[in-house]
């Protein structure tokens, strides 16, 4: 098992104070800190490696080159792809759900087809259904949710999961209500009705075990910022024989096999997806994160993130008027809650001055928040580097806003 | 915790628990919506204008202690006002919240000089007064603080 104390040695972010106390940071399902590798390796890269990838010639270019494609087969390797070749590098998970949509989407979906989403999906893996829906004539249909516990109802996936359904797209990990949804066996039953699955990965990548074969699912999008790697860089992973027959997402150099005046042809996957200069810096630092969260083991990353929050459940259950979202146990690295007397702004501002950083908030859950009546939460959520202190230092926090505001 | 003394004043905290003029007003004849995209926050504005007064005022919505006691001071302000002065009360207003300089005789208006030094809450403090400016303006179009540069 990992000493968790010396893994925040390894975060220079987090040895800092706010407001005169020690950082106590909470906010890592918004973006998580970066390990000191990979601050450094970008520095490294830009010092010793930098040139422009593919194509190039010369000794930079070569080695930025085998950096860049290193990169890819590491994360295939990080969540089992069957090859390299299946991984598109993307902005983030928001690009990535955005190619599905404006490529495989866009050429096979028509009037009289649904898109099935869920309840609880954040806003980037709803909206671009929604624009796809307006360009192909596809209907949305949704899989509710169980009220404040946050569990996809399955009792209702028969009924939404029909053959009208082309794709299915939902959250590995609910980001409001830490819910962590049955992947596989929702890929199963889409697998059944012929429907194509796109899974939102956003919340899972860094936090548990990924494997994209044993889901069983078409496409798994994810984020590296969330994962101890840079901004900017997240990937798209596609089974091989739908990105074969998907279009292009972008055009532009690199993704090309022959241009000529009025037509050209395109390179197969990744290059076809990838076209201008890849963010190839960004993309070695994601090589460099999954060498860290697996030199930590995604299993015990699962299990440590899984029993802060559910510590962190019990602890803020005992705060007067407290209303918890989310799963009352199993849930994943994040608690979220809300009072009726105390708006999530004023907490998060309050919380602040004690060096405390929450996110408050719809969280991109707009749809969720209203059916939950709701117009936002507070959330607390947590990583390899967060503690058990760190959660008494946010009870605490809470009991001195909750009395300020009470007027006590 | 001086700055969010300063913030959080007594002014605001009273009037985020005993908001005034709070609800629908049935004999509106003017009603304007507000929206923080940022934070979701919501706010109602309803109005009686008689003649070129407002000659009766009310809110209702959602959010945080800011926007709900500065929309719950601004009904208090707002009642007996013709536009233009509404505009100048508004203008005096976002010169508070945005420089923390509040002259004495602007009242509990001053309440909210705490806000300058946290930028992030201005939208907040605004959100109902821009409402309000829409609803007399007749602006049918829902008031977002995102067209506004505060």
């Amino acid at each position: 098992m990992p000493d968790w104390k010396k893994v925040r040695d390894d975060f220079p972010a987090l040895h800092q104070q706010v407001n005169g106390k020690p950082l106590v940071y909470l906010d890592n399902a918004a973006t998580t800190q970066r390990p000191r590798i990979v601050i450094d390796a970008l520095s490294r890269f830009y010092e010793r490696d930098n040139a422009n990838v593919h194509r190039g010639l010369h000794a930079l270019s070569m080695r930025a080159t085998d950096a860049f494609e290193g990169a890819r087969a590491r994360v295939a390797k990080f969540i089992n792809a069957a090859a390299p070749e299946e991984i598109i590098f993307t902005r983030g998970t928001t690009e990535s759900i955005n190619l599905v949509a404006n490529t495989w989407a866009v050429a096979n979906l028509k009037k009289g087809d649904v898109i099935l989403l869920t309840e609880m999906e954040h806003h980037s893996n709803l909206v671009p259904w929604q624009l796809a829906a307006q360009r192909t004539g596809a209907q949305l249909r949704y899989l509710p949710v169980t009220g404040d516990e946050g569990l996809l109802d399955l009792s209702q996936l028969d009924r939404v999961l029909t053959p009208e359904v082309k794709l299915f797209a939902f959250t590995h990990m609910s980001n409001t209500l830490g819910t962590i949804n049955p992947a596989a066996e929702l890929c199963a039953r889409a697998k059944k009705v012929g429907a194509v699955t796109v899974i939102d990965g956003a919340q899972s990548i860094g936090h548990m075990p990924v494997d994209v074969r044993a889901l069983g699912c078409d496409f798994y999008a994810f984020s590296g910022h969330k994962m101890g790697a840079s901004t900017g860089i997240g990937a798209l992973y596609g089974r091989r024989a739908l990105l074969d027959a998907m279009p292009p997402y972008q055009g532009g150099g690199g993704m090309i096999t022959n241009v000529e005046f009025f037509e050209s042809r395109w390179k197969p996957s990744p290059e076809r997806f990838e076209a201008g200069t890849p963010n190839f810096a960004d993309a070695v630092t994601l090589g460099l994160a999954c060498d860290y969260l697996d030199g930590l083991g995604r299993a015990e990353i699962a299990r440590h993130d899984g029993q802060l929050a559910q510590l962190a459940y019990e602890k803020l259950s005992t705060l007067p008027g407290i209303r918890l979202l989310g799963p009352k146990s199993g849930r994943g690295g994040l608690v979220s809650f809300a009072f009726n007397e105390v708006h999530a702004h004023d907490i998060v501002t309050f919380a602040d001055e004690d060096g405390i950083a929450l996110r408050g908030g719809h969280h991109c859950n707009q749809p969720l928040m209203r059916k939950l009546g709701l117009t936002g939460t507070t959330r607390a959520s947590f990583y390899v580097y967060n503690t058990e202190a760190e959660i008494d230092a946010l009870v605490a926090s809470l009991r001195r806003i909750l009395k300020f505001f009470s007027g006590n | 915790m001086s700055d969010l003394s300063d913030l959080y004043q007594q002014v605001i905290l009273d009037h985020n628990r005993r908001p005034r003029n709070r609800g629908k007003l049935p004999t509106a004849n003017r009603v304007a919506h507000g929206d923080n995209p940022t934070c979701g926050d919501q706010c109602n504005v309803y109005l009686r204008v008689d003649g070129d007064k407002i000659a009766e005022i009310s809110f209702d919505g959602s959010g945080c202690a800011i926007s709900q006691a500065s929309a719950s001071l601004m009904t208090t302000q707002l009642k007996g006002r013709t536009a233009p002065e509404a505009q100048k009360l508004y203008d005096e207003f976002h010169h508070i919240v945005t420089t923390g300089e509040a002259p004495e005789e602007i009242s509990d208006l001053a309440a909210f000089a705490g806000v300058h030094a946290f930028p992030a809450r201005i939208k907040c403090a605004t959100l109902g007064w821009h409402a309000a400016l829409n609803a007399l303006k007749g602006d049918a179009a829902p008031a977002t603080t995102e067209s506004h540069n505060d």
